[in-house]
């Protein structure tokens, strides 16, 4: 039989995860983009993998910005939510969820259903996508 | 007019007071002790557990915190500088109390647009400005971390959902809800015995329940060196506390 690996794709709503929750993002997680870009909900027999982070260290907390690997290009974007546990007064998403942008900083879709943690303001960079954003936890 | 034996008139001498005695309260008055005022097991100086008792029922003093259980809905409005109007509000089904004095802890979970979030909210954070009680029931654990592996639908709640009015004052209801859950695998594996959880409709087949059952150590309810009687500490500890909350 050998390993039989489920193929996870991002259009699925329930995220079956084979690995349990690691140290947030790093290299080769698979993530789940939350907003309403086309390249981010077209189904792509392959989920979207992050390939690089941009930080000291290759771990990505809620704020840091990553290159993603999507239908065989490359795009950067922003975590908005991960499964580790992170301090506390902070929410935890059920999935890792990111944000795609363009190298300047600008969102490349035009709405955001799902909430985001209101830690985004705090850097003020980033004041493109929290306007997209719609729902705040 | 009375004139007292001095010659002046007597001063005025209201009637005494009527005492009600309200039968109700005196039926049960429900003692209801916070688990992190209770001190964990170890070889610690009391004094350190009696300087934090001191400070916990300084911050009760002034912000009162309901009493609530692992299975209430709550509504805590937190303060939050990058927040407009500078004040988080978060609606959610309480998950886990952990933590022992002022670091207790709790977990509130709720699925807001088909993304479950938790947040784990510390009770004596300065931050925290109100928590309401909007739902009170008991289920059938003490912790419901199940609920992430169960369907999306036993975690949502409204977020503008109204306080359920109580008329009972004595007994909380239990909820014996038996949850369902999505296909595995699950985060932990929620059939064996260590967890011993009884909310759940497990689905699996017979064989996979037995099997769980091997993980199972039935010599540990018996151990001696695991026990922890903590009904006199409690005793104590509930004296202490509600003497000085009254003063």
């Amino acid at each position: 039989q050998g390993l039989l690996r489920r193929s996870v794709s991002h259009s699925f709503l329930s995220f079956a995860s084979i690995t349990g929750a690691c140290q947030a993002i790093q290299k080769l997680t698979r993530v789940r983009v939350v907003d309403n870009s086309t390249l981010g909900n077209t189904p792509y027999h392959r989920p979207p993998k992050c390939i690089h982070v941009y930080n000291k260290t290759g771990v990505g907390k809620v704020g840091d910005k990553i290159l993603l690997a999507i239908k065989g290009e490359k795009k950067k974007a922003l975590i908005v939510g991960h499964k580790m546990p992170g301090p506390s007064m902070t929410p935890r998403f059920d999935s890792n969820n990111v944000v795609l942008i363009e190298d300047n900083g600008n969102p490349v879709g035009t709405r955001i259903k799902t909430p985001i943690p209101y830690i985004l303001r705090r850097r003020g960079e980033y004041s493109k996508v929290l306007a997209i954003a719609r729902n705040f936890v | 007019t009375r004139v007292s034996s001095d010659g002046k008139p007597a001063k005025f001498q209201p009637p005494p007071k009527p005492v009600i005695i309200d039968k109700q309260k005196q039926r049960e008055e429900r003692r209801f002790l916070s688990p992190e005022f209770i001190p964990p097991r170890g070889r610690t100086d009391p004094l350190k557990f009696y300087i934090e008792r001191k400070d916990m029922i300084q911050r009760r003093k002034v912000f009162n915190i309901p009493e609530f259980y692992v299975g209430h809905i709550l509504a805590v409005t937190a303060a939050d500088p990058y927040a407009n109007d500078k004040a988080s509000r978060f609606v959610g089904i309480c998950i886990q109390r952990g933590g022992k004095g002022l670091g207790a802890t709790f977990v509130l979970r709720n699925v807001i647009e088909d993304q479950g979030v938790e947040i784990c909210y510390e009770l004596y954070n300065p931050r925290i400005q109100a928590i309401e009680v909007l739902k009170l029931e008991k289920r059938l654990d003490d912790n419901l971390m199940y609920l992430r592996d169960a369907l999306p639908e036993y975690s949502t709640f409204d977020v503008n959902m109204k306080p359920v009015s109580r008329l009972d004052h004595d007994e909380i209801p239990v909820n014996k809800l038996q949850v369902r859950m999505k296909p595995k695998p699950w985060s932990k594996r929620w059939e064996r015995p260590k967890y011993n959880i009884k909310g759940i409709k497990f689905e699996l087949p017979e064989k996979k329940m037995k099997e769980a059952q091997k993980w199972s150590q039935p010599w540990l309810e018996f151990d001696m060196l695991r026990e922890y009687d903590t009904s006199k500490i409690e005793e104590k500890i509930w004296k202490e506390v509600s003497e000085e909350l009254k003063k």
